[in-house]
């Protein structure tokens, strides 16, 4: 393992569960490494973490998921960081899991980051240290903008940022600002927590907030839980439109192609196909003659034969489409499904290793 | 000397194979590449004795007319249409006309309903009906059916030994016989003694005011008031065939027609069918990719990388562009279906234009394979829960759907330019 600078901050990533939201992708997968615009959405958080400084991350997770370790151990040392593993031997909430890393967490008195690890966004970890370390409390919430706030629990803050108080899912506007799911806190507030399940939105944050100890952090850009399907599609989307104004040079160009549309080097695309907009597509993947392709990510070493169509879903790893399929509906494919020539799929959630010979005309699970 | 009567009907019937029949007379339409009643004329003129054919119905002269003198010029044969005041009935019609059809003193005369569709043994019809004697005065062309679907026919009750039909039931309430009428017969020019019997009693009854005054007095049903009484009486006889045979109600009958119809070109008319690139090899004269049978217009233009079939039928001035796939489905003139597009179990009205990866399917309904002599069900159009029931799609003529649209299970009305997906519906 590299050198680690023991200097360096820590991070705590709330990995949690199965992943059940993200099925039928998470039943081959971890939900962590699911590809995100070409990278484990886990891997798009480490990474940012790193930049700033980040040199200790410690991942949560309620099971063992031996090759999830041992690809991430590759990562760490691509990285020249430190992954630590936090098993949980019952599911503690988003609180339970900083008690149980107090050793870790608390080697310093430098402040810690956590994070749910459904999010997806322009990571401000450097300028939230800063804002953090400038007003001098034991926490910070960064919070995001919606459009429709009464379906979530909002944060309430003065102008200066201190938060006054959370309200869930207000029925009169309050304030149009959630909680983003990313902190940055003191080791002394681990003190608050006790090892057991506890939610640290419901149970830890008021209290923090009631003796003005808690801060919001307002982030700039996009942001999204991709933890469903429909979600993963609509963070995919603005993540692309993000990546074409900062690295527009990372997304592909070539005859055909519409809109924001990424695709790895490796795969391998047809004549007189229409990619995008929104588009992800992994390595190894391949699209052949004729096909049209929108709003989807397509993982690494799918085959869409020609003449198809797919709007509006998920191909997983290794599917093979037929010629003249139809695939939209938020349809979600798993690992390794066949779909045979000419079929229709609207909404179908199809599990892994499955063969569809008949159409799927409205949204169903296909076992 | 044999003539023939096709029965066409107006444009008052056929309300079943809208829209189809909105721009075009049901009997015009056309199935593999020939219109439905080309069919019936093709089996007429194989007959060396018959000389004249007759088209009866009551579409204005200006619908029919233009065909009619296309078919006379193709065929060479004496054909005619007559046209009725006003819609007279299955015998009604031919009584009516009935001096035109006795001109020249036929032996007997072929009378064939237009919407219906068959390997016609005309041949074997008449030889049938001349070993019965003078006395035989209708020979029925019969097919036997499901005991099921028998109660939508009329039914023949036949003695075993004679073929004489000593019952008959049209469309009875309950089970009779599975011989059923096709609606092909051999008649002898005695038959106008019987319908002018009816006729007269008729006539006497319409005008003392006891008749049915919503109908013409010249209307007889053939059916129910000829041949019904004729059982029994040792003058009506069956032919029972075994070769295909079906209606045509429905619009979807009408891709199960296609089918067929291009399967006996196979026999029949092997140079109609298009050849696969593989098949033909270096000759090069192929088009697209073919899976027989497939029937395509010499003017039609069709990218090399399209699938054709099988049971495809593409109309005159059609162009099909690159990576189109078509199945089970007739494309009428004019059409334009643009690249990558899939058509399965559908109907494109003529001058419509399909965009890019657009989808359009329908659900077939031919008859069950599993059942012996099952014909095709013509489904109602809406179900009990007054929903739409799946059959297949329908693009009236000058339908426009635009690019990578789904139209499945649902009918559009001509002139439509579509702007979304449609799913079990009647677009208007």
């Amino acid at each position: 393992m590299a050198t680690i600078d023991k200097k360096g901050m820590r991070a705590l990533i709330l990995v949690g569960g199965y992943g059940t939201r993200l099925r039928p992708l998470t039943l081959s997968r971890p939900k962590p490494l699911v590809e995100f615009a070409n990278k484990p959405i886990l891997l798009h958080q480490i990474e940012a973490l790193v930049e700033a400084g980040v040199t200790e991350v410690i991942l949560a997770v309620s099971y063992h998921a031996e090759d999830m370790e041992k690809e991430l151990s590759v990562e760490a040392d691509r990285l020249g960081i430190s992954i630590v593993f936090s098993h949980e031997t019952e599911p503690l909430g988003t609180a339970g899991p900083i008690a149980l890393a107090r050793k870790i967490l608390s080697k310093s008195t430098e402040p810690f980051f956590v994070l749910n690890s459904d999010i997806i966004c322009d990571f401000p970890f450097k300028e939230l240290e800063q804002y953090h370390k400038n007003h001098g409390k034991e926490g910070t919430i960064v919070v995001t903008k919606v459009e429709e706030p009464s379906k979530y629990g909002v944060v309430v803050y003065k102008d200066n940022g201190q938060i006054e108080s959370f309200v869930e899912k207000p029925q009169e506007f309050i304030s149009n600002k959630i909680n983003a799911g990313i902190y940055i806190l003191n080791p002394s507030m681990i003190d608050r927590i006790e090892l057991k399940p506890t939610s640290i939105e419901k149970e830890i944050f008021p209290g923090m907030a009631q003796s003005g100890q808690l801060f919001a952090f307002e982030l700039q850009g996009f942001w999204m839980d991709i933890g469903q399907p429909k979600d993963f599609l609509t963070g995919m989307c603005m993540y692309l439109k993000a990546l074409r104004q900062r690295e527009p040079e990372r997304l592909y160009q070539g005859p055909g192609v519409l809109g924001n549309v990424l695709v790895d080097p490796t795969a391998r695309i047809g004549a007189d196909c229409q990619i995008g907009p929104d588009v992800t597509i992994g390595p190894g993947a391949i699209i052949q003659d004729g096909v049209r392709v929108q709003r989807c990510t397509i993982l690494k070493d799918a085959k869409i034969h020609s003449y198809t169509r797919v709007e509006n879903c998920i191909v997983g790893w290794e599917c093979t489409i037929g010629k003249w399929v139809t695939i939209e509906g938020m349809s979600v494919l798993g690992k390794d499904v066949i779909v045979k020539d000419d079929v229709y799929i609207n909404g179908g959630q199809v599990l892994p290793h499955k063969c569809i010979a008949a159409s799927v005309p409205e949204p169903s699970i296909v076992m | 000397m044999l003539k023939a009567v096709i029965l066409i009907g107006g444009p008052q019937k056929g309300t079943r194979f809208r829209p189809l029949s909105l721009d075009i007379p049901k009997p015009l339409f056309p199935v593999a590449g020939l219109p439905l009643i080309q069919h019936h004329i093709e089996a007429c003129v194989t007959i060396e004795a018959l000389q004249e054919i007759l088209l009866i119905g009551y579409y204005p002269v200006s619908q029919i007319q233009p065909f009619v003198n296309e078919m006379q010029q193709r065929y060479d044969v004496n054909i005619k249409y007559l046209q009725e005041y006003t819609a007279l009935g299955t015998a009604g019609g031919i009584y009516h006309f009935r001096d035109q059809i006795r001109l020249g003193n036929p032996d007997a005369f072929f009378l064939m309903n237009g919407d219906i569709c068959a390997d016609f043994t005309l041949e074997a019809l008449y030889v049938s009906h001349k070993s019965k004697g003078t006395k035989a005065l209708v020979t029925i062309m019969g097919t036997e059916a499901t005991k099921q679907q028998s109660l939508n026919y009329g039914c023949m009750v036949t003695n075993k030994d004679t073929d004489e039909i000593t019952h008959y039931v049209e469309k009875p309430s309950s089970y009779v016989s599975a011989l059923i009428n096709c609606g092909v017969y051999c008649v002898s020019l005695d038959i106008f003694q019987v319908i002018g019997e009816a006729f007269h009693s008729k006539e006497q009854d319409y005008y003392k005011g006891n008749g049915n005054a919503n109908k013409e007095a010249g209307y007889i049903q053939l059916e129910q008031e000829i041949l019904a009484p004729l059982a029994a009486t040792g003058k009506m006889f069956a032919y029972q065939v075994q070769s295909w045979w079906a209606q045509i109600k429905t619009a979807c009958a009408a891709i199960y027609a296609n089918k067929h119809y291009l399967e006996l070109y196979k026999s029949k008319h092997p140079e109609r069918l298009s050849q696969s690139i593989t098949e033909v090899g270096e000759s090069g004269d192929a088009k697209c990719n073919i899976i027989s049978d497939v029937y395509i217009h010499p003017s039609a233009s069709i990218h090399s990388t399209a699938v054709l079939g099988p049971n495809v039928s593409v109309g005159p001035d059609v162009t099909i562009g690159p990576g189109v796939r078509i199945r089970e489905s007739i494309i009428l003139g004019h059409a334009t279906i643009e690249n990558n597009s899939l058509i399965l179990h559908s109907i494109i009205g003529h001058n419509c234009r399909v965009g890019r990866w657009a989808r359009i399917e329908g659900t077939p309904s031919d008859p069950d394979p599993n059942k012996p002599f099952a014909k095709m069900e013509n489904p109602a159009l809406f179900n009990n829960e007054g929903r739409l029931n799946p059959s297949i799609t329908i693009l009236g003529c000058y339908v426009t759907v635009p690019s990578e649209m789904i139209l499945l299970n649902s009918i559009v009305l001509p002139n439509k330019e579509l702007n979304r997906s449609f799913k079990n519906e009647i677009i208007l």
